[in-house]
């Protein structure tokens, strides 16, 4: 005798375990008082050249590091660690994302309480990382000028899941007649309010405005740390 | 291309709450995908095909109800369908608000069993 079908409730996130770790990872960072910050694009928007120069610029000053995420090279750590901070690379296979358990795993074996900032490239995607929250405080979405302005229309999903959204390769932008009216009101559209950041990490265009920008949000989530302990 | 991992971790939420309900077969998983949750209803449904195969759900059904973005529009003090994804602002009122009540939803709802 076969019994009629029924209908169990279950009611569970499918990234629950991910959002789980990322939610750790962020206490632990809070806790340590370091800003973690994430970078996402497509691929060869600049990520790797804005981090270096990023890292370059905040040593002196401040304890930093990083973990970059790529589908099979080395060779970002190995172009990072020209800046001498510590890099580790973590290799996600034919992953496309990076998972708030690769972080977690990356970060073994070091002392967050040592940093002042902590940056996490993803591998070059603007669809999958979406999904996967990683802990970080702040999401930067990178958009270089030679990609179209009408990218944020194309990948709202991504914008509306990050905080910055960061206009990278801007000494190109003559020669490509990029139309920055348009992307900002792209941009606009889909995350109504979202800071836009403007850099070329070639010329060194916008790098002062967005130091600024990192330093002013590192004190205030440390403010925030001191007030909640 | 995520929905591969996505589709083996459904299959892995719903073996174990199978298990919990005696090792009952599972005719089909409901699930409701939000349209910011930056999974792509069509290839989710191949991946779980691949991911049930040697599993005890082969052969079941992954059922998807797709949940619309809804946004929360400040001036009309109220929850909002958002017309497109590609404009976030009240369809009323024509407010811009980035503050989404719903659409990120990717979450298994129910399992339909056989005991």
């Amino acid at each position: 005798m076969t019994t009629e079908p029924r209908l169990v409730e279950v009611r569970k996130n499918v990234l629950k375990q991910n959002d789980i770790i990322a939610r750790a990872l962020r206490d632990r960072f809070r806790e340590a008082g370091v800003l973690a910050v994430s970078f996402v694009s497509s691929p060869g928007s600049g990520k790797t050249a804005f981090l270096e120069k990023t890292l370059t610029l905040l040593h002196s000053r401040y304890r930093v590091a990083a973990l970059v995420g790529d589908l099979a090279t080395e060779n970002d750590a190995a172009r990072l660690g020209r800046s001498q901070v510590p890099v580790k690379q973590i290799l996600t296979g034919t992953v496309c994302h990076l998972d708030a358990a690769m972080v977690q795993n990356a970060l073994d074996g070091w002392d967050l309480t040592q940093l002042d900032f902590l940056f996490i490239e993803n591998v070059g995607n603007l669809v999958c990382p979406s999904s996967y929250d990683l802990g970080e405080d702040l999401r930067f979405v990178l958009l270089s000028v030679t990609e179209g302005e009408d990218k944020p229309l194309k990948y709202p999903t991504i914008f509306n899941s990050a905080d910055v959204a960061v206009i990278t390769k801007s000494d190109l932008a003559a020669a490509v007649e990029f139309d920055e009216a348009a992307v900002l009101r792209n941009i606009q559209a889909v995350r109504p309010g979202m800071e836009v950041l403007k850099i070329s990490a070639k010329t060194g265009e916008g790098l002062a405005e967005y130091l600024e920008y990192l330093e002013r949000r590192c004190s205030s989530s440390r403010a925030g740390a001191a007030a909640s302990n | 291309m995520h929905e591969l991992s996505i589709a083996m971790s459904i299959v892995e939420m719903a073996q174990e709450e199978s298990e919990r309900c005696g090792q009952a077969q599972v005719l089909a998983v409901h699930l409701r995908l939000g349209q910011l949750s930056g999974v792509v209803k069509e290839a989710l449904l191949s991946s779980y095909e691949m991911a049930c195969e040697a599993t005890p759900l082969e052969g079941s059904q992954l059922l998807i109800e797709e949940v619309p973005v809804e946004v929360f529009c400040p001036k009309c003090d109220g929850p909002r369908a958002l017309g497109s994804i590609q404009w976030f602002c009240c369809p009323e009122c024509g407010t811009p608000t980035p503050e989404v009540l719903h659409g990120k939803e990717l979450e298994v709802v129910a399992l339909e069993i056989e005991e």
